[in-house]
């Protein structure tokens, strides 16, 4: 990647251990607050209509024109058939009318102090360390249960030199021509069927704009989604200025119990680079396996600007993620990097989307999936340069990784190149775990679970080595709790 | 309790249904280091394979005993465990996993405790000094890029940080110049002990000038066909294995 994060090992270092044993996911990730069910202040009922959209909207005291979008989206949404490609069975499976659109968990809106946070939510976040990570090297946090965000903050130094991070909701508030000027200009409720949902019934989400010059990008931004509730519908909304020359890294965790029957994730992320900004946007998805999460992710880049979406991909059921970056204007780049891993019952449907408009371009796409066992992963990757876009490069690497004879992993790679004057370089690769390597790590006491462990850790340590250091640990914790096979 | 650290007792192994090694026994005691010489494709790999346990390599007959305990019904992890490694001849690349994680990662096999990880960078350290190789090195992903000489310099790194019973090091001179040699044979005497012995398979009498062996034995064709002290090595380099054959015709005739 073009810029290291702060904390990349240098040499003489040694990296992080990555064989720390975990807990398996029920225990750490997948719990259930019944406290804090019992304690919702609003849980409507199940299933999807105007009167919900209507509902949620004056709730939160809308502007008028916020009202007629959600309106207007929701008739997008109904007009619009499900998409007829990717998995389009275990789409099929999806009831909308079996999900909760809206529960809001407190009264009050996010509090800035953590102590203000009632325990029987606090309680939840305690568990996954929040609290914890915000005091060591975070910039700000934010964290939502089911559909509002509870806690929010930002350091102190970074609010005097005018950086807004709020959730999108009291942005809407507090900044209401800013977020007006921005919102749903980079994906529009047209552009597919859950982008469409997401608009008409979107609640929580964050809402950055970094000014001119200021650079955020050593401590990062934080948010964390937490789903508690069975059927829940998690509908987050993101949008993220960085102004001329200003830098910023934002990085989303989020986690659910394991329910028997299906959540929905679907969230819309608008990312809007200035010239010469940097913006970076890491995902750590860890999902219970009984969550839809379908995301529709984009990011402009204007001129000399840099967009990176790293994006980790474990557990959900089904997922279709591609994150895009618009290359507007001259000397933008574009890094997308991903990782996915594909247990039995699991299908990771994502990979990266890429638009040359602009002279001089560079988009580089690496894409990484594990299968294991009847787990399926595809690679979905979308090249696009357009006529007068010379000199513009780009670079696509997918490298599928199959553990067991029964995992699949798919390819879909196209490619659209107008103009002639481009350096176009795509390799793909499939492999699986050697035996040769099984060995050779075995002959020297690692355990053969162990042993495969390392390897698999390894094959994705071109992505781990760009995460900050907890978060390495993290996902290869996560990727261990994958292979031993105790996730739902 | 047996004297001999490895019992090689008529092992016959086959690759793929094809038998390699035809009846090999071997006794190898307390301080002893034994050559074991052979053109390639005379068996001596298969024979090193075996013992540790590839799953390519099946022994159909026989035992191999360490420490007077037969490890043909352990796993692989199980005979390193017990005391035993194989320096490969071909090392793999582990691409991502770096040389400290790995060797943390087998130490840690060993002794599965945090408290006795506490000295390991110190312990990487001194043994990386004593190989003369950087620091760097620990930082680096196992064996994926590696010169020839890397590779061969990291098996020894291992062997002096894992502290085997019984060292099989298959060719573990070759693709070496002098000066490595001179630093990887260090390596392996340094490893020598009164308490532990080393099986060196290789082609040349080259590594024997800094490695003493105890004992040499003339591998053909699957066989052992002659087995003597340092001095059937120099008898080897001046008249090579041709001059060893027609013995093989009288053993097998």
């Amino acid at each position: 990647m073009s810029d290291k994060a702060q904390n990349t090992q240098t040499a003489t270092e040694l990296p992080p251990d990555p064989m720390i044993k975990g807990d398996d996911y029920a225990e750490k990730y997948g719990f259930y607050s019944a406290e804090a069910a019992k304690n919702y202040f609003l849980k409507g009922g199940k299933g999807l209509s105007h009167e919900v959209v209507e509902n949620i909207s004056r709730i939160k005291g809308e502007p008028q024109w916020m009202n007629d979008f959600r309106h207007k989206s929701l008739d997008i949404f109904l007009s619009k058939p499900m998409p007829n490609w990717g998995d389009t069975k275990l789409m099929g499976e999806l009831d909308f009318q079996n999900i909760y659109y809206y529960i809001k968990p407190t009264e009050k809106s996010a509090q800035d102090n953590w102590d203000d946070v009632p325990d029987y939510i606090k309680n939840t976040f305690d568990k996954l360390g929040i609290p914890e990570a915000e005091q060591k090297f975070l910039g700000g946090v934010s964290a939502q249960f089911e559909s509002e965000v509870v806690y929010h903050s930002l350091k102190e130094d970074l609010a005097k030199k005018g950086v807004i991070f709020l959730d999108m909701d009291e942005a809407l508030k507090q900044h209401p021509d800013l977020v007006k000027k921005y919102f749903s200009t980079v994906i529009p409720p047209s552009d597919n069927k859950f982008a469409a949902l997401n608009s008409a019934v979107w609640s929580g989400g964050s809402f950055i704009y970094v000014p001119k010059g200021v650079d955020v990008g050593a401590a990062p931004l934080q948010a964390y989604f937490r789903i508690n509730a069975e059927n829940m519908g998690q509908f987050e909304r993101t949008l993220i200025i960085a102004d001329e020359g200003a830098r910023v890294h934002y990085i989303e965790g989020c986690t659910a119990p394991i329910w028997s029957s299906d959540s929905l994730h679907s969230a819309v992320v608008e990312v809007i680079a200035h010239d010469s900004a940097y913006i970076r946007y890491t995902t750590i998805q860890n999902w219970a396996n009984n969550i839809y999460n379908l995301v529709t992710k984009r990011a402009v880049a204007k001129k000399n600007a840099t967009v990176e979406w790293v994006d980790g991909n474990l557990g959900s059921k089904l997922t279709m993620k591609f994150p895009c970056v618009y290359l507007a204007e001259e000397g933008a780049k574009a890094e997308i990097l991903s990782v996915a891993f594909a247990g039995t019952g699991q299908h990771q449907d994502a990979g990266a989307k890429v638009i040359h408009v602009a002279k001089n371009t560079s988009s580089r796409i690496t894409s990484k999936s594990i299968s294991k066992d009847k787990g399926i992963a595809s690679y979905r990757g979308m090249v696009k340069v357009y006529k007068g876009a010379e000199g513009s490069k780009v670079s696509v690497e997918c490298d599928a990784l199959l553990i067991g004879s029964e995992a699949r992993s798919d390819t879909y790679p196209t490619m659209e190149i107008h103009e002639d004057n481009v350096k176009i370089e795509h390799e793909a690769r499939v492999s699986k775990v050697s035996e040769e390597q099984l060995f050779y790590l075995t002959s020297r006491g690692i355990s053969e679970d162990d042993a495969r462990l390392l390897i698999v850790n390894g094959f994705i340590e071109p992505f781990t080595k760009e995460l900050p250091m907890e978060y390495a640990v993290e996902l290869n914790r996560l990727i261990e709790l994958e292979m031993t096979g105790s996730v739902g | 309790m047996s004297n001999y650290i490895l019992q090689i007792k008529d092992v016959h192994v086959e690759v793929e249904g094809k038998e390699v090694v035809k009846g090999v026994t071997l006794d190898i005691g307390k301080g002893e280091v034994h050559a074991l010489m052979g053109k390639n494709g005379s068996g001596k790999s298969s024979l090193s394979n075996a013992i540790m346990g590839h799953p390519s390599y099946s022994i159909t007959s026989g035992d191999v005993l360490l420490d007077g305990v037969s490890v043909l019904e352990m796993d692989p992890n199980e005979r390193s465990l017990a005391g035993l490694f194989l320096a490969f001849q071909y090392p793999q690349a582990v691409p991502g996993v770096t040389v400290a994680n790995f060797l943390r990662s087998a130490l840690m096999a060993r002794r599965n405790d945090d408290k006795a990880m506490r000295t390991f960078r110190k312990e990487l350290y001194a043994a990386m000094d004593a190989l003369e190789v950087d620091h760097e090195f620990g930082g680096r992903y196992l064996n994926d890029g590696f010169s020839g000489g890397e590779k061969k310099r990291l098996e020894i790194l291992q062997l002096s940080m894992l502290k085997p019973t019984m060292a099989l090091l298959d060719e573990t001179d070759s693709g070496l110049d002098i000066d490595a040699l001179k630093i990887v044979s260090e390596g392996i005497n340094n490893y020598c002990s009164a308490e532990n012995g080393i099986l060196l398979v290789t082609h040349y009498q080259r590594i024997l000038d800094y490695v003493k062996p105890t004992k040499v034995h003339v591998m053909i064709d699957g066989k052992i066909v002659k087995t003597g002290g340092p001095e059937i090595a120099l008898e080897l380099e001046k008249s090579g294995y041709e001059s060893f054959q027609p013995e093989l015709a009288e053993v097998s005739g």
